[in-house]
């Protein structure tokens, strides 16, 4: 297989034979794939072969039963979730895990955390260090606000806004953390086609900062249209990897997605 | 904190302030400024209970334990030792906060309720100890003959000191926990509450918040403690048991878990509750306590600051 042949010299994030397992259930059987910095990298499969389980394991909420994840250059496999975000990749969630009651832009602004340092003490007794930094995270969480186009509803609930919203306001978390890796896990779940169109847009402007993006996504369409590179796995196994083109017409592709009905 | 809390607070503090000069020339309420004093202390406590309970969703039942490790180092330390009261109070709390650190550390890296359970044979411990250990503790008879507290050399004697002293330690320690809500680690206690997996993967180290909410709420507890010792000089096991972990919370939760105003609210009200209307119920006082319980959680979850309308539509703190 002609392996990122057009791809930038060190991948930003690889996996070296990533096994999970759950009791006897092997969700995935030793992948191994390097993401290439700076691209869009889509990860497809059929329900149920291991996508979201993938991202659990590199943003650390599973650790891998075996193999390696090494994130520019550096293993992670392990590693707290809270360790991971400060080094540099962040996410979003399938099912929308927002912080509800908080309101939107309280969101953006807990998405500071890793960058920024005020303890107990500091913030209990006020101290100047802390209040230049709370002034410099509102500053900041209203950029990624605006980035995504959520400034106006910055004082609602989170929970009060519509799906649509949410999984945006999940990705303007995401990025407040300052990654370097975003992966998105399904972020057009639940779109209408007009947001789907606007979330493509809001992917490429992210790609565009030099974030890499990688995305799990049902949505053929948005896939086809804005990733670089597209990774398939089936019942946990790598499967095919290729320009979207490529995926395309790839025999075991179409087998599998045929397959499964 | 928000301009609303800012007025809810002058406000607050002139009701507090004024509130002696007007009951105790009357003398069948007289009594209400040492009841006060009372409510003040548990202040103390549940407003660690709100951080803890009600802003990072970690139950514990040992609170009153706490409360009691404060109480008996300062009782120990000053009644036996002849140490400095002021001195023992940090020792009590330092020794709060390391035993709050060794129970919570295991207890809080697991999601889930460990803590309650955790907390819950630890607070049954503590209280053993308090009533088994007669040479130190004085065991079921507790101890007496306690020093009360000196300010800037002079001896507080009458109960309007204490109240006024114990006041502005209560507002402090609400100024404190305002300060630590409106930031990035209030924010980040709320997010534990809500969506654990989602606040670490955005870069909160979940467990070490937990132990050191936990941490705090003890240093609190153990703090009104010291102050409950020095103020009624002597010491019983049984204010420091399950049942009083038990009332804290539901001081907290009459006023409203989500809200420090609701812990301040709920405490002095159900402080006058207890002192002085609950006695006619004698030993049935648990099963109105319970009853009491079951109503605000069936009918007021949200306590009763949740009664007072809110202008904008957006619940920030």
């Amino acid at each position: 297989m002609e392996e990122i042949s057009k791809s930038p010299a060190v991948p930003i994030l690889e996996l070296r034979e990533v096994q999970m397992q759950f009791g006897g259930v092997t969700a995935l059987r030793g992948i191994s794939y390097g993401i290439p910095s700076g691209i869009i990298q889509a990860v497809i499969g059929p329900n149920g072969a291991g996508k979201t389980t993938l991202f659990h394991c590199v943003s650390g909420l599973l650790s891998p039963t075996s193999g390696e994840i090494l994130f520019r250059g550096r293993p992670i496999g392990g590693l707290l979730p809270h360790r991971i975000a400060e080094l540099g990749i962040s996410r979003t969630f399938q099912h929308v895990a927002l912080f509800k009651s908080m309101t939107v832009f309280e969101n953006v602004m807990l998405g500071r955390h890793p960058r920024t340092r005020s303890g107990f003490w500091a913030t209990g007794l006020r101290f100047p260090s802390m209040r230049r930094e709370e002034r410099r995270i509102a500053q900041e969480a209203m950029y990624y606000l605006d980035f995504v186009g959520l400034a106006d509803e910055a004082e609602l609930p989170a929970g009060a806004l519509p799906l649509g919203k949410q999984k945006i306001l999940e990705i303007a978390r995401a990025l407040a953390t300052e990654p370097s890796l975003v992966l998105l896990d399904e972020p057009a779940g639940g779109l209408n086609m007009r947001e789907t169109e606007e979330l493509g847009d809001l992917i490429r402007r992210i790609s565009e900062t030099g974030t890499t993006v990688a995305l799990v996504e049902h949505d053929m369409n948005l896939v086809m249209e804005i990733s670089h590179r597209v990774l398939v796995i089936h019942y946990g196994e790598h499967l095919a990897t290729g320009t979207p083109d490529e995926i395309k017409d790839h025999p075991a592709v179409i087998e599998a997605y045929l397959g499964e009905g | 904190m928000t301009p609303r809390d800012w007025r809810i607070f002058v406000i607050t503090a002139l009701f507090i302030g004024f509130f002696p000069w007007v009951v105790q020339p009357v003398k069948a309420i007289s009594h209400y400024v040492d009841v006060m004093v009372f409510a003040g202390i548990f202040t103390i406590v549940c407003l660690g209970i709100s951080l803890l309970m009600g802003y990072a969703g970690q139950i514990s039942m040992a609170q009153a334990a706490f409360f009691g490790i404060g109480a008996y180092t300062s009782g120990i330390l000053t009644a036996r030792f002849g140490l400095n009261p002021w001195a023992a109070m940090p020792a009590g709390a330092l020794l709060a906060a390391l035993v709050a650190w060794v129970v919570g550390i295991p207890a809080l890296r697991l999601k889930g309720h460990y803590l309650a359970m955790a907390t819950l044979g630890f607070g049954v411990i503590v209280h053993i100890v308090l009533s088994e250990e007669v040479a130190w503790t004085g065991g079921p008879s507790g101890m007496v003959d306690i020093p009360g507290l000196q300010v800037v050399g002079l001896k507080l004697k009458s109960e309007l000191g204490w109240y006024y002293l114990v006041w502005t330690v209560v507002f402090l320690v609400l100024l404190f926990c305002f300060h630590i809500l409106h930031s990035r680690v209030g924010r980040a206690l709320r997010a534990i509450h809500e969506e654990e997996s989602a606040a670490e993967a955005m870069g909160v180290p979940t467990a070490r918040y937990k132990v050191q909410v936990f941490v705090l709420s003890a240093v609190l507890a153990s703090l009104a403690g010291s102050f409950y010792t020095h103020y009624v000089t002597c010491l019983n096991p049984s204010s420091f048991n399950l049942m009083w972990s038990i009332r804290f919370i539901l001081m907290v939760m009459v006023g409203g878990m989500q809200s420090l105003w609701g812990a301040l609210l709920g405490t002095v009200l159900m402080t006058f509750v207890g002192n002085e209307w609950l006695h006619v119920f004698a030993d049935f006082e648990v099963l109105v306590y319970g009853a009491i319980l079951l109503l605000v959680a069936l009918f007021l979850p949200k306590g009763l600051v949740s009664l007072v309308p809110r202008r904008a539509a957006a619940r920030s703190i």
